[in-house]
């Protein structure tokens, strides 16, 4: 696979909450418009090192991190963190929308950062990519606390969507979501990638296996496995990959 | 990345201000300090610390002058006592009431009576000691003067209960439920567990909202300058006239004396001793429950 | 079972000893609600609005006390509001580190317990004297700005702390300065906390009067002030200078020179309880 064909690459990352090794040499590259799924048991260290794509983990106190993470040809562990949130965008577990206006929510991030575009047109395109814009269409100015838990984990995918970014990061986005809106979030995913790059983190295998092209196995903080997601369910080279899957263990 | 160094740069000049306002603060805590000392020291300049700290007579304005503090003392100290004897009972049984006994309507209509009682403006209080509770004394004791202790005690222990009450209704919250639920599991009545669990686990958090409040009792000043007195003299009978280092600030301050006369400056001496007083109290009230606070977070 | 009595007795004369306490501090506000309204009524008039301070109880008015706090809660809020609520944000949001920031926060909570009138004495020596405004709204105003700085300050960083942090990590999450953060969010949903605590300070300040008469503040007063650098009297303390003198009729008029304080303060505090209610209500909190 060419270099050129990896968006971000991950090299010998450690990473540490005071004496604590959440990661450890940590390597793996992520390839472009595709949809990459970590899985692993709970406190492996999937939602550590997908923070550190978008140096969320900075307002962490104890944190501290070493080795390089390469995107756009520099190591964004030494570059400024804002630009990099403008092009590495980040889907939280639970839904968070801004107390404010649908409309409002969308245009705030392209707002601040001076983004020259029609906003009007802006919003209509985020929502429809987000499959939000039909339910909302009429009621843009009203309140995103008004709209049910989906609806507003599909906002923030729109919101996040505004600022056209190269790769999208979700953690656990559907694991405070009722099944039906799970099963919209996922088809939204397949069709995003098309677009962005997509890297998500999840509890649940079913997922990784519906969504992913290709899926990485953490265990302990470090990377087990990495393949395409046909062969990590069916033929996995590792025996702890294997375990898991079975659900032998996690 | 022109725009990008834009934002830094405004980001940069915001906390560079907020900073500036927040740094008034310590600002503040100077200048108080300073004022204090300056004045103090230009004081004790002129006047013995030993003759000031232990005198018995306090006469800074007619001849022949004394400045011993200490019958102004004695009269901080009397009105702290007679406050701390209402606010304290007061202000702990009712803490305990809402949040052992009352219902929930109860504690949602009484506290927000508390906090009108807190809100109220001392000037009220003093007119009301001096109108109402002092002609009801008489009364009931007619040897009292028409200033006295007795008077503003009361009516500083009305307007202290309030924070004697929400602090110790603080101090019980912070009791973990586990605690309560073991003693009421084990047949406890309610008294017991009040008196035998939740307050000795909460003893020195309660003993801090004592000491705030009579911090706040000592700092008092329009009550009892309307009710207790003008006349300082060291004494420990409520029923007399007294006054209180508060009192006796505005006193001289109402009166005509020129800047920089000794008159003047034993406003700055009493002064630092109140601020000294109030200071170690507070710091002492503060250290207890923010101790305390840590301790409790990690058990719970 | 002679001791199980016992304990239940016991505990019912506590549960009383205690109900009947708590429900004694209605009583106490009734009494002094009372007392208030039955002395106060009589020269309570349109008449007493709008006169000056008079030798004669009849003719007397709170007009010059009633203008003079209105002035200098305006001048108060003017300065110290800005400045508190920056101060909660630096504190909050920037935030210092370790002993430094510590001393800072211990600073704040002392300051709060500090006498009023030492405040009088600091504002009487730095504003009066110091940079020569005299005894004017203006050093009045400094003076009470000191004085409730802490108490805004203390409101607003609780208003802050409630902001929920899934806010401020959506907003950093979309490559937002710290600043952008503050302003384009934090700030905006706290506003309604800040703004309540800020009522609740100038409602205090409102009924201040030992500082302001030792900045020299005086009580009797028989003009409007027109600028800042005027003298001015306040309405707690014309109040006192009632209350003060020997004559009943005096006491009276004190008293209704409590009533309209009081209905000021009760406004206030209702605004300030409106604003709380509506602003939870939107929150969905």
């Amino acid at each position: 696979m060419n270099s050129q064909d990896y968006v971000m690459t991950i090299k010998d990352v450690n990473i540490f909450y005071g004496e604590f090794n959440a990661v450890k040499n940590m390597s793996m590259n992520i390839e472009k418009n595709k949809v990459l799924a970590i899985i692993g048991p709970s406190g492996c260290g999937k939602s550590t090192l997908l923070r550190c794509l978008n140096r969320m983990n900075d307002f962490v106190p104890s944190f501290s991190i070493k080795g390089k993470i390469e995107y756009n040809g520099k190591n964004i562990l030494k570059s400024d963190p804002m630009e990099l949130r403008t092009k590495v965008g980040m889907v939280f577990q639970k839904p968070n929308p801004f107390p404010k206006s649908i409309y409002d929510n969308i245009t705030w991030g392209p707002k601040i950062h001076g983004h020259d575009v029609n906003l009007d047109q802006l919003v209509e395109d985020s929502l429809k990519k987000a499959a939000l814009w039909e339910e909302v269409k009429d009621r843009l100015k009203s309140s995103a606390l008004d709209l049910s838990g989906g609806q507003q984990q599909r906002l923030c995918i729109a919101r996040t969507i505004a600022m056209k970014p190269d790769i999208i990061l979700m953690d656990e986005p559907c694991s405070a979501l009722d099944p039906k809106s799970t099963i919209r979030i996922e088809d939204l995913i397949s069709e995003l990638k098309n677009e962005y790059t997509i890297i998500i983190v999840t509890h649940n295998m079913q997922q990784a296996a519906r969504v992913s092209d290709k899926t990485a196995f953490f265990y302990e903080g470090e990377l087990i496995e990495i393949d395409s997601t046909d062969k990590i369910f069916t033929k996995p080279k590792e025996k702890r990959t294997e375990d898991y899957i079975t659900g032998r263990f996690g | 990345m022109n725009r990008n160094l834009q934002t830094k740069c405004i980001g940069f000049g915001i906390k560079f201000l907020l900073g500036a306002c927040a740094s008034f603060t310590v600002a503040t805590t100077i200048g108080i300090v300073v004022v204090l000392f300056s004045e103090t020291s230009e004081f004790f300049s002129q006047v013995p610390l030993f003759d000031f700290l232990f005198g018995l007579s306090w006469e800074p304005l007619l001849e022949p002058k004394s400045f011993g503090v200490l019958p102004l003392v004695s009269g901080t100290l009397l009105i702290m006592l007679g406050s701390g004897l209402i606010a304290i009972p007061i202000g702990l049984l009712t803490a305990v009431y809402l949040s052992e006994y009352a219902k929930h309507r109860t504690r949602a209509f009484i506290k927000p009576i508390l906090e009108i009682l807190a809100g109220i403006p001392t000037i009220v209080y003093g007119y009301f000691a001096l109108t109402f509770i002092t002609p009801m004394l008489k009364q009931i004791i007619p040897s009292i003067d028409v200033f006295n202790a007795l008077s503003g005690a009361i009516v500083v222990g009305i307007m202290i209960l309030p924070m004697v009450s929400s602090l110790c209704d603080d101090a019980f919250s912070g009791v973990p439920k586990s605690l309560k639920m073991g003693g009421y599991a084990l047949g406890a009545t309610s008294f017991e567990v009040i008196c035998q669990i939740i307050m000795p686990a909460s003893a020195s958090r309660i003993l801090a909202a004592f000491i705030l409040a009579l911090s706040r009792a000592i700092g008092e000043t329009m009550a009892v300058t309307l009710a207790a007195g003008a006349t300082p003299h060291f004494t420990l009978n409520p029923l007399e006239s007294i006054q209180t280092m508060t009192a006796y600030i505005v006193q001289v301050s109402l009166g005509d004396t020129p800047a920089g006369g000794i008159e003047y400056l034993t406003c700055f001496a009493v002064a630092s001793l109140l601020f000294f007083i109030t200071l170690v109290m507070n710091i002492l009230g503060q250290r207890i429950i923010h101790g305390i606070g840590k301790k409790g977070g990690q058990n719970s | 079972m002679n001791k199980i009595k016992r304990r239940k007795r016991t505990e019912k004369i506590f549960l009383w000893a205690s109900r009947l306490l708590s429900w004694s501090t209605i009583l106490i506000l009734v009494v002094l609600m009372a007392h208030i309204l039955i002395e106060g009524t009589h020269y309570l008039s349109a008449g007493f609005l709008n006169n000056f301070p008079s030798r004669f109880a009849a003719k007397a008015g709170m007009k010059a006390g009633i203008w003079g706090s209105f002035w200098l809660m305006v001048m108060t809020t003017l300065i110290s509001v800005p400045v508190g609520i920056a101060s909660a944000l630096f504190l909050e949001e920037y935030g210092i580190k370790g002993k430094i920031g510590k001393i800072i926060e211990v600073n704040v909570s002392n300051l709060a317990g500090v006498p009023s009138i030492v405040y009088g004495l600091l504002g009487l020596t730095v504003f009066v004297r110091y940079a020569d405004f005299d005894r004017s709204l203006l050093s009045g105003a400094l003076t009470l700005s000191l004085l409730i700085l802490p108490v805004i300050i203390v409101a607003s960083r609780e208003a802050i702390k409630a902001v929920p942090n899934t806010i401020r990590y959506a907003a950093y999450a979309l490559g937002a300065h710290k600043h952008q953060v503050i302003f384009g969010h934090v700030l905006p949903v706290a506003l309604a906390g800040i703004l309540t605590g800020v009522i609740l300070a100038l409602s205090r300040a409102i009924g201040e009067t030992a500082p302001l008469i030792i900045i020299g503040a005086l009580a009797y007063v028989s003009f409007t002030p027109e600028s800042p650098m005027d003298e001015f009297s306040v309405m707690p303390i014309q109040i006192y200078n009632w209350a003060g003198r020997p004559k009943a009729e005096f006491h009276q008029l004190a008293a209704s020179g409590i009533i309209v304080l009081l209905c000021l303060m009760l406004t206030m505090n209702l605004i300030a309880v409106i604003i709380r209610h509506k602003s939870s209500k939107r929150m969905n909190l």
